[in-house]
């Protein structure tokens, strides 16, 4: 996709720790287009979340990349100064996180955090930027916004303080927007007028978004693409219909088997065997072969292929269904 | 519903808090009956009473009004100190919500376990003790070399299979489930379901399934309350319920759940959170204020839960329950 605006290519992160390399992205690969949806699926410990914060630049210090590239609007985002990074964040790529109680600083009022994003990345005044961050809450259809600029975010039930955070996220238009787990801990009625909501800011700012999720039902409701990972690897990407209707992975199979909806009966759920890879060991080219009910004898000494199954359709296995 | 039969019965439960601005009213005029071997699925919003409701029912708490009829014997007046040692207190057995928050980090597996058949059964020695304490892991799958193991050796599954054989040790009539997967990943959570479901039919025990999510509701019970602020304002076989809600935040729920049947469109949402349960006006029908069909007559009677099938088994709070829904 050449008018692509996230690229990620081939990308392999490594952590550092005491007991050794952890290899928590392996050979990652994708791409974004503008004003598109992406989900991207994945148990706990999958590396959703470490591939957020590699979108965003923001790795801890002992993740190497020896290999791979994050283009985003033509930038490379793993060699751009920290200095020219912190500009492009807040205004270009901007991050809701999954728990809005602790990612919003507690001791000052929202207003003032939202305020905060517009002063850094807007050339406005104070005044111009208060005008601006109640507009920003107004948007998110936080009743009342005046007198809620000066409320402090335990004041706010679960849901408003998402609010907050979807304002401050889309107080400078930025292009991208990356979701962490956005209504984890929401109820589920406040989860549906939250992803509402997203979706809405985004479409009408003709913003992308990444949503990282462990709810597949959730990223088939409100995705236009999946991206499903398994320890490290992305396993199978396609459209959302595509990749719900006809999975090829046997993990996704598996996945959406056992995501409850629309099993008549409790035997219907599926379960996957076994358990993630300990990353720190070495791996076997194919990450899910100790769980996996289709594995051939090349799973475990060649290299995963790449199979393209349509025009938007891939998937790492040497036996896809 | 008042029957005989039935293992485990609130009747007009009520639990009140009172606080600096008045008095909470966490649990309201609450009735419900479980029958013995019946799966009742508890739903609401956060903070809508129902862990309230399950500690009233596993009697950790103390209500303020109403009756607990387990097994034919009112439990609401015993003391929760003489509680402890009350035979009832191993028959009503609870799950708690995160397994590794519920269980105590220095306490291995099989002391874990070991502990409820150590206060409250009659494990004559050792050697019963440990072939209980050794059924009841075998029960949940964990094999037995897990025994020694302290939870932070174990995974988030291994855990929460802890934690259901803590609760089945004593072989309960009973078992409260507290949101007992949500805390899981979705291959872990289909595993615990179907062990959960296993275990009923193995055992015949009753279960109150309390979860968020509708989806594990709807595949582990035959009957679902649902409640609002303190209150039960629907109630039905589970089929009947997701068939025709009748309550509109019954309607609400269902509309919520994620589904990518439904993918570009927006249904009805329910927006703004709950009034407050502070002091709550008798005559308001409580969904008031969220509700997109009030109507003069809501704010001016509370409206009662209400047989909405001939047998009564599907019942509904809301004035306008026997409309059906566009």
């Amino acid at each position: 996709m050449s008018a692509a605006l996230l690229t990620v290519e081939d990308l392999v992160l490594d952590f550092r720790t005491r007991s050794g390399m952890v290899h928590v992205l392996d050979g990652i690969s994708l791409s974004l287009g503008r004003g598109e949806i992406l989900g991207v699926v994945g148990e706990s410990g999958s590396g959703k979340s470490v591939l957020a914060y590699a979108m965003m630049g923001l790795l801890d210090p002992a993740a190497q990349i020896p290999r791979g590239g994050i283009r985003f609007a033509g930038r490379d985002m793993l060699t751009e100064s920290e200095r020219s990074l912190a500009e492009t964040r807040g205004r270009e790529i901007a991050m809701i996180f999954q728990s809005p109680r602790t990612a919003l600083n507690p001791i000052r009022r929202i207003g003032a955090q939202v305020q905060d994003v517009l002063l850094r990345h807007a050339n406005i005044s104070k005044k111009e930027a208060r005008r601006r961050a109640i507009e920003a809450l107004a948007r998110v259809r936080i009743p009342d916004p005046e007198r809620r600029f000066d409320a402090y975010p335990f004041e706010l039930s679960g849901g408003l303080c998402q609010r907050v955070m979807i304002a401050m996220a889309m107080a400078c238009d930025p292009y991208l927007l990356i979701a962490d787990e956005p209504t984890t801990g929401l109820d589920v009625t406040t989860q549906a007028v939250v992803m509402d909501l997203i979706r809405e800011q985004v479409r009408s700012a003709n913003a992308s978004v990444v949503l990282i999720t462990h709810d597949l039902a959730l990223a088939g409701e409100y995705c236009d693409r999946i991206a499903v990972m398994h320890a490290g690897h992305i396993v199978e990407i396609g459209t959302t219909e595509t990749l719900l209707s006809t999975p090829r992975h046997p993990y996704t199979t598996r996945l959406i088997g056992a995501t409850p909806g629309g099993h008549a009966r409790i035997e219907d759920l599926a379960s996957i065997p076994g358990s993630l890879p300990d990353l720190r060991r070495d791996l076997p080219p194919c990450r899910f072969i100790e769980r996996c009910d289709r594995r051939l004898e090349r799973c475990a000494v060649e290299k995963l292929p790449s199979v393209n199954l349509g025009p938007d359709h891939r998937v790492r296995c040497w036996n896809p269904l | 519903m008042t029957t005989a039969t039935a293992i485990m019965e609130a009747v007009r439960l009520v639990k009140r808090y009172p606080t600096g601005h008045g008095i909470l009213h966490a649990v309201d005029d609450v009735s419900l009956a479980i029958q013995p071997g019946e799966s009742v699925g508890l739903v609401g919003e956060s903070g809508c009473g129902k862990s309230t409701l399950v500690r009233l029912l596993g009697r950790l708490i103390e209500p303020s009004d109403g009756a607990i009829v387990f097994e034919g014997q009112d439990i609401a007046p015993v003391p929760l100190r003489r509680f402890v040692h009350d035979k009832a207190r191993g028959r009503i057995q609870v799950v708690f919500q995160d397994p590794t928050e519920s269980l105590n980090p220095s306490l291995s597996v099989f002391d874990a376990v070991a502990d409820p058949i150590r206060r409250l059964g009659k494990a004559a020695d050792r050697k019963t003790l440990a072939s209980q304490v050794r059924d009841a892991i075998e029960l949940v799958g964990l094999p037995p070399e897990m025994e020694a193991r302290l939870p932070h050796q174990l995974s988030g599954g291994q855990r929460a299979r802890v934690g259901i054989a803590r609760a089945i040790a004593l072989r309960p009539a009973l078992l409260i489930l507290d949101e007992p997967t949500s805390a899981l990943d979705v291959s872990v959570q289909a595993v615990i379901l179907r062990l959960l479901a296993d275990l009923r039919s193995q055992l015949g025990m009753s279960y109150l399934f309390v979860s968020h999510d509708l989806n594990v509701v709807r595949l582990l019970c035959s009957r679902i309350i649902v409640m609002y602020l303190g209150r039960v304002v629907e109630e039905g076989p589970t089929e009947a319920l997701f068939r025709q809600p009748r309550h509109p935040y019954t309607r609400a729920l269902l509309a919520s759940i994620p589904d990518p049947a439904r993918r570009g469109q927006t249904p009805w949402r329910l927006e703004g959170s709950a009034s407050s349960p502070i002091d709550p006006s008798p005559n308001v029908c409580r969904f008031y204020g969220r509700c997109p069909r009030q109507e003069a007559r809501c704010a001016e009677t509370m409206p009662e839960l209400r047989p909405m099938d001939a047998a009564g088994l599907h019942r509904a709070a809301c004035h306008f329950a026997e409309e059906i829904a566009p």
